[in-house]
């Protein structure tokens, strides 16, 4: 009976030391769902979801403080791979967050910025170039069109742009069988 | 020496209609020679794979023909040229031939008539550096004429080994209606040869193989020819079954040496290397000649009285071309390229480019409407006809449901987009318009990730650097209060000296009492033993 015991205690003591022993070893730095989640959000970095970034976004989501369709740069394909990876289900985007617009980069109309580096303090990727009274411009490819920029100016000379559609970024269309109106 | 090569055979493949007689019964002649000069010359500046070229030139100035008027930008790209000499009219955004209609920076030349060159020099690229003949032929603005318009100087490499083991001279020319390579083939057979001949040099290939489909028997016996009258070693016309598409690059490769390039692989590390004739034509032009790529063979053919070759300078307007071939009145479309791979143009004014090799036209007899698509009854058949080994059906099946992730996982990105899948489809379903579809989006997406990621990258970034700098600040804050803190506990050092001085002036402020006291006592005469009526006095 004792030693029955004694038996059991040991290999709890063992289990317990090997698994102590693992959990400090193996431990993985940072929330790997966090970095899933972040992976899909489109880190426009814009704000428009309540949070003060798509990591911090990330974040709330994976402790289920928030919801999956507070993103309006991700759209609905944002959502549905969000959907997916967490098994829940497709919600369309929430309203009061915005709505889903074409991808578009700032525009600084320079002939009327005068300087003040507002814009520059507010863009979360610094895609903004310029110094104290001198003019201003974006750096368009680095642009993630967050409009953050546009509230701060003073003298509202910044401007979103839709991406035209050009040669190299043009997308084949889906296949569609063309519909002929009966005669 | 032929009946003892062996070659081999690429699995699919199909047997249309090849419809290519009719533009060989005249030979290549200069588009110019027959038909007067264009108003205008619309030469794009992206005309080759990579990086779009910068414009080098500004309206009103007045280039001659031969002029670099668009420098190659980045590693992959390359140059443009004035295909003839005239007044620069603008540089702007033109419409392009490409089937999306869209418009895209070109310089616009107006000719002044004199076709004046600029001045030529051959590039002696037997004593240059690997790199420097590369950069030549970049600024040349050599690409591959086959239709890819991959930039050549990137090609003309020797592999890991240093040295390749074939290269093979791509003269298959399979597409159905096109016949410009033939036809060069038989009338600038030794230009082609000893163009070869340079990238057999450049290359350190063992072998050169010319592979020409067995239809065209005169290309091969100029071919022949060529490489007798030219004396160059090592170099073999090989007739090859014909067969759609043989003259695609891994297939042909497969043919004449029996190797097959894995997913993923490049030719030049099994020693094998791959241009097209036109290239070698390019090739041989630039540096012995000196001269860029201004012009090309282009086909006219399909719905035109008179199909024919023409060499064609960029920039030409294609109804310009179309007009001299007598287009019949029932043509509706242009398509650039063949039947089986070439693209609809979105309008006859768009100009001839250096993928040009045939301007095909179309009407509804030739080229009837595609009947409705039917739903795919998995036959199989285009997995039977695929010359790369791929299932066309399962790609169909999730590039239709869009999911992209899982057509890459059966090699999308393998299909050469030849159309023999749909060419046999029972159903008649537009195959190659899904691949194109999928491909177009999963490369968007990509570019979404790219620049997302580095969106990330550089927010996180900004966080760091606003903490460092709140750091920093607090940092300097902290070391500004104990220097404050510092001053301070100085002047707490400093206080025994004022205590001196209240000391001093208390002690005068004593010395004062006294003398005024003892001043009160002889004029009061009051016993001065009292001091609290003294104080009250006071």
């Amino acid at each position: 009976m004792l030693s029955a015991i004694l038996v059991m205690a040991l290999g709890a003591v063992i289990l317990g030391a090997a698994l102590g022993y693992a959990s400090i070893k193996f431990k993985v730095e940072g929330d790997p769902l966090v970095e899933k989640i972040d992976a899909i959000l489109p880190q426009t970095q814009c704000g428009q979801c309540g949070f003060p970034g798509c990591k911090p976004y990330a974040e709330a989501i994976a402790k289920g403080e928030a919801d999956i369709n507070f993103c309006p740069p991700g759209g609905e394909e944002g959502i549905r791979k969000l959907a997916d990876l967490l098994g829940r289900e497709f919600k369309p985007l929430s309203e009061e967050h915005g709505v889903e617009k074409p991808k578009s980069v700032a525009f600084i109309d320079e002939s009327t910025c005068i300087g003040c580096t507002l814009c520059l303090q507010a863009c979360p990727v610094d895609a903004i170039v310029g110094a104290a009274k001198q003019m201003h411009t974006i750096v368009a490819a680095r642009c993630t069109g967050c409009e953050l920029c546009i509230e701060p100016c003073p003298v509202d000379c910044i401007a979103m742009m839709p991406l035209p559609e050009t040669v190299e970024n043009w997308k084949w269309k889906y296949p569609t069988i063309p519909v002929k109106a009966a005669a | 020496m032929n009946a003892l090569r062996k070659l081999f055979r690429f699995n699919g493949g199909v047997k249309p209609d090849y419809h290519k007689e009719p533009s060989t019964t005249e030979p290549i002649v200069d588009f110019l020679d027959v038909a007067p000069m264009s108003s205008e010359y619309v030469i794009p500046l992206h005309q080759s794979i990579g990086g779009v070229p910068h414009p080098l030139v500004k309206a009103g100035e007045v280039v001659k023909k031969g002029q670099l008027i668009g420098g190659p930008d980045g590693y992959v790209s390359s140059a443009v040229h004035a295909s003839t000499s005239g007044r620069v009219k603008a540089v702007e955004a033109r419409l392009m031939p490409h089937t999306s209609g869209l418009t895209a920076l070109c310089v616009v030349i107006e000719p002044d008539g004199k076709d004046e060159w600029i001045e030529r020099q051959p590039v002696p690229w037997r004593s240059m550096a690997p790199d420097e003949v590369r950069d030549a032929l970049r600024d040349a603005g050599v690409v591959g004429l086959g239709g890819a318009v991959f930039p050549t100087y990137l090609k003309v490499n020797p592999g890991k080994k240093g040295k390749l083991d074939t290269l093979v001279i791509n003269g298959a020319e399979c597409e159905p209606f096109i016949t410009c390579d033939d036809m060069q083939m038989r009338q600038y057979g030794e230009t082609i040869v000893r163009g070869a001949a340079i990238l057999r040099d450049l290359t350190q290939a063992g072998q050169v193989l010319i592979g020409i489909e067995d239809n065209k028997p005169e290309a091969i016996a100029a071919m022949r020819a060529a490489i007798k009258a030219t004396g160059e070693a090592r170099i073999e016309a090989v007739p090859v079954p014909t067969r759609y598409p043989a003259g695609g690059a891994k297939q042909l490769i497969r043919v004449l040496t029996g190797i097959e390039v894995p997913h993923g692989k490049r030719s030049t590390d099994y020693g094998v290397q791959c241009f097209n004739t036109g290239t070698a034509y390019g090739v041989y032009e630039a540096l012995e000649l000196g001269q860029p790529l201004i012009s090309r063979v282009v086909t006219v053919a399909g719905n035109v009285e008179r199909p024919r070759n023409y060499v064609v300078r960029f920039g030409t307007p294609m109804k310009d071309v179309v007009a001299l071939a007598g287009p019949r009145p029932d043509s509706d479309r242009l398509i650039m390229g063949g039947p089986m791979m070439g693209f609809a143009m979105p309008s006859d004014a768009v100009p001839v480019v250096k993928a040009t090799n045939c301007i095909l036209v179309g009407s509804p007899a030739l080229f009837p409407p595609p009947p409705p698509e039917m739903p795919c009854i998995r036959c199989g058949e285009c997995a039977k006809v695929c010359p790369t080994d791929l299932q066309p059906f399962e790609m169909y099946w999730f590039s239709r449901a869009k999911m992209f992730g899982k057509a890459q996982e059966y090699h999308l990105f393998d299909c050469i987009e030849c159309g023999c899948c749909a060419y046999v489809c029972p159903s008649r379903i537009p195959l190659v318009d899904y691949y194109r579809f999928a491909k177009s989006e999963i490369w968007a997406r990509e570019n979404e990730k790219a620049a997302a990621d580095e969106a990330r990258e550089r927010y996180e970034f900004r966080m760091l650097r606003d903490e460092r700098e709140k750091q920093e600040k607090a940092a300097k804050l902290a070391a500004k209060a104990a220097e404050t803190k510092a001053r301070l506990a100085a002047a707490g050092a400093a206080a025994p000296e004022d205590e001196a001085k209240k000391a001093l002036i208390a002690a005068a402020q004593e010395r004062a009492q006294q003398q005024q006291a003892a001043a009160a006592q002889p004029a009061d005469a009051a016993p001065a033993g009292d001091p609290a009526e003294q104080q009250a006095q006071r």
